[in-house]
């Protein structure tokens, strides 16, 4: 099979048409809208990588994880800190941070599979070790504890575009995502589409039958852990490098584990394009929430002294309840279909 | 020659109940084996441990030369054996085809290779017009074939098939008895199958053996098989004899 019909060969004509359209937008986005907007599409973009990484592992392999901001932490620590501390690179630093994320995700995923830890008891394993690392990173002062860990950040530095050091203008960093997302929605297709990924559905669906056809459900169970480990690190490395600055609690709070599974949840678990789209949806609806209760609040409607800090968490909640009623299977699934994107089985090759 | 797969002495417990006891038997290359007994008589339990999914108690297990004893379901699949199970295991989010090349992946490297050895086996099982429909919306006898499709598109050298006629009407139990036939001499396959219906176990099998409450109490042709007084005792209980 060629890479092309490994990618798109299941698109209909109009979901290249659409899919390229969607492209084209958000390469020309940042000279259409005003730099507010642009920044929440950075976040989109953001949280539509991270979606596709622990959708790899729940929606494609079956493994619930609510820990994933672990491996994101991972990412952001350790390229943060071989920068501010030792001048190391991004461009290497994000080696490092890939390379303990795997081997985290590999010890959480030899302790789960090993010892047959399954669904809800594996997802409470992902949110221990994430909770504990946030412990020991409050107590690490190499990593500035409690207090943070910050980059250098110069006013020359925000105008630049320095790759390699990921010091550059808010366009690079949205470029630089809108790459890591379009990359990740590729590895995740070329991966669906071959051995892999028809093991990892089929341990996803049934693992006794799965074993049974000769499969080695622990290997691709490690596969898909470390895979969606290493993947969310980088992740994480965009985020230091993006704001600059990281407190344990910002970034291995298990309110950020949830975070990123809300726009997969929305757009479609086990869906490619799910993700993305429920981060598209999901994020701005949010920030349009969050600035009409502040409205209300300027306006007099809610008075000053009511504390509006956990609107976003609320909406969110809203957000999932009313997809888990009403669209169990994510609104992506059913957009498809409607709008004919994706060819029937009958007509793949 | 030695028998492609031999069976000594094997034994399983559940909580202090004996599911078998020491049962052993022996299958030679290009034979159908039938098994036959009540329900509760340990021959879905005797399968799960050839295949894999339980470690006897005791006994061994040789399999092409090899002892397979305790062997992961996975290694018992690379050894050469495939397998059904009696309650249907499908990849219901797959589609029909798919869920056959994830069989076929195990003896060819390349999806696309694999998709077109997984349709082979669908035409063969007569499933073929169904290869695009998920697994879940299949009646129960189109996912009993889905099972045996699935199990041979590993290319075993030996099957076992637990109760895949159940459910099925008998002419379709008479397409399953001739596909079966066929596949034991076009592709010389080996072939120990469960089954409770009678039909089918005396037109296929050159063997039977008959367990009852974990242990074997009869062995040989089909005919003979159940003519055995101890046979007709288990099935129809001692006073009607």
């Amino acid at each position: 099979m060629s890479l092309y019909t490994r990618l798109l060969g299941d698109l209909t004509g109009r979901g290249l048409a659409a899919l390229a359209g969607f492209v084209v937008l958000l390469v020309a986005l940042p000279s259409l809208v005003s730099s507010y907007i642009a920044t929440v599409a950075t976040i989109v973009l953001y949280l539509a990588f991270l979606g596709q990484a622990w959708n790899l592992m729940l929606g494609i392999a079956g493994l619930l994880s609510i820990g994933h901001a672990l491996f994101v932490g991972i990412g952001a620590y350790a390229s943060a800190y071989l920068f501010a501390i030792h001048g190391v690179p991004p461009l290497l630093g994000v080696l490092a941070g890939v390379a303990i994320a795997v081997a985290a995700g590999a010890l959480i995923g030899y302790l789960g599979f090993r010892f047959a830890i399954g669904g809800v008891y594996f997802a409470l394993l992902t949110i221990a070790f994430a909770e504990f690392t946030r412990i020991m990173v409050d107590h690490a002062k190499f990593l500035g504890g409690t207090e943070g860990l910050f980059l250098p950040v110069s006013a020359a530095s925000r105008h630049g575009f320095d790759l390699l050091n990921l010091r550059g203008s808010p366009e690079m960093f949205y470029y630089l995502i809108l790459a890591l997302a379009l990359a990740a929605l590729a590895l995740c297709r070329w991966l669906l589409t071959g051995r892999t990924g028809y093991y990892w559905r089929a341990i996803r669906d049934n693992p006794a039958a799965a074993q049974a056809l000769g499969v080695d459900v622990f290997r691709y169970r490690m596969y898909a852990a470390m895979i969606s480990a290493g993947m969310a690190a980088v992740g994480g490395v965009f985020y230091a490098f993006f704001y600059n600055n990281l407190f344990p609690e910002q970034v291995f709070g298990i309110e950020r584990s949830i975070e990123l599974t809300l726009a997969p949840i929305v757009g479609g678990v086990g869906t490619l394009f799910g993700p993305i789209f429920g981060a598209f949806v999901l994020t701005p609806l949010g920030e349009l929430f969050t600035a009409g209760v502040e409205w209300l609040q300027t306006s007099g409607a809610i008075g000053r002294h009511v504390k509006v800090d956990g609107v976003k968490p609320l909406f969110w909640g809203i957000a999932v309840a009313a997809i888990v009623l009403l669209r169990p299977r994510g609104i992506w699934p059913w957009i498809c279909d409607r709008l004919g994107l994706v060819k029937p089985p009958s007509e793949r090759s | 020659m030695a028998p492609l797969l031999q069976v000594e002495g094997v034994a399983k417990s559940f909580r202090g109940l004996r599911a078998v006891s020491d049962v052993s038997f022996a299958v030679e290359a290009k034979e159908i084996f039938g098994i036959i007994g009540p329900n509760g008589a340990g021959k879905t339990t005797l399968f799960n441990m050839i295949a894999g999914a339980f470690r006897p108690d005791r006994g061994q297990v040789q399999f092409d030369g090899r002892d397979i004893t305790g062997f992961r379901p996975d290694k018992v699949c690379d050894a050469g054996i495939g397998r059904t199970f009696q309650i249907v295991q499908p990849f219901a989010e797959l589609t029909v085809l798919e869920n056959v090349t994830v069989g076929a992946l195990h003896a060819h490297r390349e999806v696309a290779a694999a998709r077109l050895a997984a349709a082979d086996c669908l035409d063969l099982l007569e499933l073929g017009h169904r290869r695009h429909m998920h697994a879940s919306n299949l009646t129960l006898p189109d996912r009993k074939r889905l099972e045996v499709a699935r199990a041979l598109a590993t290319g075993p050298k030996l099957i076992l098939l637990d109760e895949v006629m159940a459910g099925l009407r008998p002419t379709e139990t008479d397409r399953m008895v001739v596909i079966l036939q066929r596949l034991r001499a076009e592709a010389g396959l080996t072939i120990v199958l469960i089954e409770h219906v009678m039909r089918a176990v005396m037109a296929l099998s050159d063997r039977v053996m008959v367990l009852h409450h974990g242990e074997k109490i009869a062995e040989g042709k089909p005919e003979a098989v159940v003519r055995d007084p101890a046979v007709l005792t288990s099935y129809l209980g001692g006073a009607a004899v």
